[in-house]
């Protein structure tokens, strides 16, 4: 069994963000960088298939800049055999990250992907959903659950009212939610052995890809900031404002 | 040109208010771009929520049927919903955020070749959209420079449609798919049994956090509340976490988005994560025995407090207040 893990470079989710003044970006002094959450779930879940299947592989790919071998490192320091990185220069947009990973799923040839359901930096909630698509696979989102069985794939997943499950034939592509599993951390061994494995770096060009974006930020901006309100001393105090002042009750 | 076509989920024919927040975003989006608001269901009786749906103030109600369609699965409906776009010439193909349409509508934008832009928040006059990045704590205004155009709405931001003028016609087709292609198969769905409303639905929403301790005290402590309200019962990540309830009762940048009229957050720090999920609320109640905990940064009403001596006692005046 080999499988593909895209993962993304996010700011650490409890870092405060600020947008620039001239609304062109984020500011990054000071930001520390991480493995997107919901990608680390995913990285967790691989290596848990080929803890049950020892002749499995496990690739970590990401498409981004030379600095993004760090979060490539710590997946492999998690346990993850090699790691591909694919350098571009932002922007790019989810469209086009999707047909990078399209293609380098294409030559990799894995019986499954499973990345995390939404990055934490863009919110997009796409990059799966799109993967699928262009290969031409079946997907399973939100996965709080996942077997495989005789070249299929059971999976349960987080859906409005409930729990749906859904079965298909390898390969597919799974989208990772909260509760499917916890990341382990990296173990000392481990990272001493991650700096041996291989991480190949693929410039973009050599994909001969069109990665024109489709989708442009004109603007970043800051939310209009809520007001903290009042402090209230009773249970009484506060369900007679409910009811009077704030007229919700 | 300008054509917007609206994807509306339901089931078995009856949907709920996300479907029409769906097609009120259609409508404003098809009056900004010149366009007419098309609208179209699939699926088990799809013609009774089409009959329904003709009657808010869309210009047409398109019926596909296919036997691949009776149950909802992304790479039958992709494949449908493509080809039916491409049929329609619509400029934009558009759902609401929900479980489905963030399923769906990635992988329908591939299928286009079209950009996507995700949980939309505003439709600008000139054609751009806001979403929220950072969980929140930043609107980008976007452009989208494909031919058509996909995007999901957040649910929060746009008001359900209401009913309008004549009934629009209702246009049953065939669905086009290729049987061939399609390897999703359903095999079961476990319905989360509860006599409360939706979190996403409810006027009033009562949540709880690490603080509660236990999915015990949620029963005990936090459920009798949120009933004597008649409530929906939402959570913290940290409580989906910690196991005490399960996770589609999570609110937050990677659960579910709200803005009831009234949210009482209980036991709840307030986590940036958390607050991308509520902050919209239009009053926001807190209550935490931890002054410094960011949640009382957006409260309206802030209690400082022992929640587990607080909300029995608040239940208990939302008592006397209905009974008199």
């Amino acid at each position: 069994m080999k499988i593909l893990v895209p993962i993304k470079r996010v700011p650490d989710p409890a870092t405060t963000i600020r947008v620039l003044a001239d609304g062109s970006g984020i500011a990054t002094d000071n930001v520390k960088w991480v493995i997107n959450p919901f990608d680390e779930i995913a990285v967790e879940e691989a290596l848990r298939v080929k803890e049950k299947q020892p002749a499995s592989e496990v690739v970590v790919v990401a498409v981004g800049e030379p600095a993004w071998q760090e979060q490539l490192r710590t997946a492999l320091a998690m346990g993850a055999d090699r790691a591909v990185l694919v350098r571009i220069s932002p922007p790019v947009d989810t469209g086009a990250v999707a047909r990078i990973l399209a293609r380098v799923a294409a030559d990799e040839k894995p019986d499954l992907i499973i990345l995390g359901k939404q990055a934490i930096d863009d919110d997009s909630n796409q990059i799966g959903q799109m993967l699928a698509e262009l290969l031409g696979w079946p997907q399973a989102t939100f996965a709080s659950k996942v077997e495989l069985a005789d070249g299929r794939c059971t999976v349960v997943r987080e859906v409005d009212g409930g729990l749906e499950t859904l079965s298909f034939p390898l390969p597919g592509v799974i989208t990772t939610d909260l509760r499917l599993n916890e990341p382990r951390y990296a173990s000392l061994p481990g990272i001493m052995k991650a700096r041996k494995k291989e991480l190949k770096e693929i410039p973009v060009e050599t994909l001969g890809l069109n990665l024109a974006p489709l989708l442009k930020v004109r603007r970043l901006a800051s939310p209009s900031k809520r007001q903290a309100g009042r402090k209230v001393a009773s249970a009484a105090e506060l369900v007679s404002l409910l009811h009077s002042e704030a007229k919700v009750l | 040109m300008g054509d917007v076509l609206v994807f509306a989920e339901h089931r078995a024919g009856s949907f709920a208010r996300t479907t029409l927040v769906a097609v009120n975003a259609g409508l404003e989006l098809a009056r900004k771009r010149a366009g007419r608001c098309l609208v179209v269901a699939a699926g088990e009786n799809a013609g009774q929520a089409a009959k329904e749906l003709a009657r808010y103030g869309v210009a047409q109600v398109v019926v596909l049927e296919h036997p691949a369609l009776a149950r909802y699965l992304a790479d039958a409906y992709a494949q449908a919903l493509a080809a039916l776009a491409r049929r329609l010439g619509v400029e934009f193909v558009l759902a609401t955020a929900t479980a489905v349409g963030k399923d769906l509508m990635p992988r329908l934008a591939a299928r286009l070749q079209a950009a996507m832009a995700s949980e939309v928040v505003a439709i600008l006059d000139d054609g751009a959209f806001v979403r929220p990045m950072y969980a929140g704590n930043v609107l980008a205004t976007v452009e989208m420079t494909s031919p058509l155009k996909v995007l999901t709405v957040r649910a929060t931001a746009f008001d359900p449609a209401q009913p309008s003028g004549e009934p629009a016609p209702i246009e049953r087709r065939d669905a086009e798919i290729a049987p061939d292609a399609l390897k999703m198969q359903f095999v079961a769905f476990a319905e989360t049994k509860s006599d409360r409303p939706q979190l996403t639905e409810a006027r009033i929403v009562v949540s709880g956090g690490r603080g509660l301790k236990s999915g015990e005290n949620f029963k005990t402590v936090l459920e009798p509340l949120a009933d004597e309200l008649g409530a929906a019962l939402g959570a913290s990540r940290a409580a989906v976490d910690a196991g005490f309830v399960p996770n589609d009762l999570q609110v937050g940048q990677t659960g579910k988005v709200v803005a009831p009229e009234l949210y009482i957050a209980v036991g709840i720090s307030g986590a940036i994560q958390h607050l991308a999920g509520m902050k919209d609320s239009k009053v926001i109640v807190a209550v935490n025995k931890d002054e410094e905990a960011p949640i009382f940064s957006v409260a309206d009403y802030a209690m400082v407090a022992d929640l587990f001596k607080a909300v029995p006692e608040l239940t208990e005046q939302v008592r006397k207040l209905k009974h008199g």
